[in-house]
């Protein structure tokens, strides 16, 4: 018997779509610099540029607006490192008029450790709390912006438990202090609808990976009025705003996913909502003390983080493994350092509850058959777990 | 994919793991002649050991154990129940996380402190079966006493890296990683260090 092979953690990176697989396999044979002036150059020109116009007609913003970065990680990288630009030529400097980044306690570690080095360049640096489903406290955030202007950094939807930020109304708020904002839309993007000019923010982080297209391919808008300073110097690629040349496979790659995106995503969105639904109410019926994190409507339609007190995440991580299910946890265990997830910490849930925590989260690849698989085996697993647990949760390990 | 599963984690492990010996099932009902927990819910593993010991000759005759831990942590603990029986209680006594890693094939660097807590747990379950039984003279508290809850490092390995040249606080948290991660404990180890330096190069 093939054992069966179920992931469910997309949002750790998601499979390449087919389609985009085929577009790879015929760009692969355009091999020019798009820099070059000859024909091969400017093939691959022309690759790249349908790509931007895709992804930038995806988000609702021109395709100027656009740069490729080499991941996620190095947009956050980009927009965070203008601050600490020393130059007075620089056109961000504006005598020194940002001088403060303010952003949330459930960042993205790409975000957080940047602005922590930051703090250390003289940069003040402000973290706003989150409420109990991950909500950030937008009243903290008023009282923050009251004090000068700032780079505001808040993610779209949050990696961990899903929860959705209402960015549009951040952004009208950063803008009434005189502010820029930035949001992380890595995992969002793709998910629910993202537009720039609706949501109305300077910076907006993306990735291809996340949406079924290939690794190591990034990008960033940029507000056509907004000022900029480059991470990456030495070139005239993307605008003078991102030297190298440009990665025409991932771009191309990227192109092709969103367009995908346009197509499959408002039908999957409610397939994977409705698989929510059933997982949680399955779930919730099967074992006794569960706990859910996250909000539970202003959420991503794929991402269920769940708690099982007395159960260590790493424990049901790998035990799930074994029987084909891939999600992944926020216990210390599996971080490789001491601290459970602190995205869940900072939900205000009990550190028990942080280190017995999953991560499931679907994708367009996920059936109601990998449901019904998850439902049956995770309350056993559970089981064996609380079984072998000091943490009392009865004789049947709280499975009903 | 193919079917063999690839893990950090050794043949050994992974079997351990998936087929847990001497789990304590019936723990109302066990008659236990020692038993011992440590662990610390903040780093994530708790490890509760009960023990049987032949009286006479001062050997265990059964061991059963509870852990809530990661992979590693309920390896370690079962892999180390079928280590003792048969032992004698000082051999016993003197099982190391290393001993419990190499018995398991090896474990990643920053699994050993944090996930092996099995040795800390029997020591205690030892100790508790002496002070039940008038034997107070055997109990080495400050040995097996967990200093750093965090890594989960006991007054013995204190004392064993001041053996090994350790001559400050420094020189602890290098050679065993106590009193890294939440500082808490570093007045004690201090005080330990003191106390081991006089002990074995002062006196």
């Amino acid at each position: 018997m093939i054992p069966r092979k179920v992931y469910m953690d997309n949002n750790a990176t998601t499979p390449l779509h087919p389609e985009v697989k085929k577009e790879l396999i015929k760009a692969m044979d355009v091999f020019g610099n798009p820099s070059s002036m000859h024909q091969f150059g400017q093939a691959a020109k022309i690759m790249m540029r349908e790509a931007r116009e895709s992804v930038a007609s995806f988000i609702g913003c021109s395709p100027e607006e656009i740069i490729f970065t080499g991941s996620g990680s190095e947009a956050n990288n980009t927009v965070l490192s203008i601050l600490a630009c020393p130059s007075k030529q620089c056109s961000f400097f504006e005598g020194g008029r940002y001088k403060k980044v303010i952003t949330s306690v459930i960042e993205h570690p790409c975000v957080m450790e940047t602005v922590k080095c930051l703090s250390d360049r003289d940069i003040e640096v402000k973290y706003i709390d989150v409420d109990r489903y991950g909500k950030i406290k937008i009243g903290e955030l008023e009282q923050e912006l009251k004090k000068g202007p700032a780079l505001v950094s808040i993610m779209t939807a949050n990696n961990e438990i899903g929860t959705i930020q209402d960015i549009r109304s951040i952004s009208q708020l950063v803008h009434q202090y005189n502010s820029l904002i930035h949001t992380d839309a890595v995992q969002a993007v793709g998910k629910i609808p993202i537009d720039v000019n609706d949501l109305g923010v300077d910076f907006l982080t993306l990735s291809a990976h996340k949406i079924y297209g290939p690794k190591g391919i990034g990008a960033l808008y940029i507000h056509r009025n907004t000022p900029f300073c480059p991470l990456i110097r030495g070139g005239h690629q993307e605008g003078g705003r991102r030297a190298g040349t440009e990665n025409t496979l991932g771009i191309v790659g990227f192109g092709k996913a969103v367009e995908l995106r346009k197509i499959e995503m408002p039908a999957e969105h409610k397939r994977l909502l409705k698989f929510k639904e059933k997982l949680r109410e399955r779930l919730k019926n099967k074992i006794e003390h569960i706990y859910f994190n996250g909000h539970p409507e202003d959420s991503l339609a794929n991402t269920l983080n769940v708690s099982f007190p007395g159960a260590e995440g790493e424990s049901i991580l790998l035990y799930l493994d074994l029987e084909g299910i891939a999600v992944s946890t926020g216990s210390a265990c599996a971080s490789g350092s001491l601290d459970p997830s602190q995205v869940l910490l900072a939900t205000g849930i009990p550190i028990e509850y942080a280190h017995g925590s999953i991560r499931i989260s679907m994708g367009r690849e996920t059936t109601e058959e990998d449901i019904d698989y998850m439902i049956e085996v995770l309350p056993c697993i559970i089981k064996k777990i609380r079984s072998m647990s000091t943490v009392n949760m009865g004789s049947t390990g709280g499975v009903k | 994919m193919n079917t063999k599963i690839d893990w950090a984690y050794s043949e050994k492990l992974k079997e351990h793991f998936i087929n847990p010996r001497n789990v304590l099932e019936d723990e109302e009902s066990y008659q236990d002649d020692g038993k011992g927990i440590v662990g610390n819910m903040k780093c994530g593993d708790e490890m509760l050991i009960v023990i049987k010991v032949d009286k006479e000759k001062g050997i265990i005759t059964d061991c059963k154990w509870k852990t809530y831990g990661c992979a590693s942590a309920i390896a370690s603990t079962s892999i180390l129940s079928e280590m003792v029986i048969g032992m004698t209680l000082e051999d016993a006594y003197n099982i190391s996380p290393k001993d419990i890693a190499k018995e398991l094939g090896g474990l990643p660097v920053h699994k050993v402190h944090c996930s092996v807590l099995g040795d800390k747990a029997l020591k205690a379950a030892i100790n508790d079966y002496y002070l039940r039984n008038g034997m107070e003279d055997k109990v080495k508290k400050d040995e097996a006493r967990v200093v750093c809850h965090c890594m989960n490092v006991t007054g013995q390995e204190i004392e064993e890296a001041v053996l090994d040249g350790a001559r400050s606080f420094l020189d602890i948290q290098e050679k065993t990683k106590a009193g890294t991660v939440c500082s808490s404990c570093k007045e004690e180890i201090i005080d330990l260090l003191d106390k081991y330096k006089k002990k074995h190069f002062e006196e």
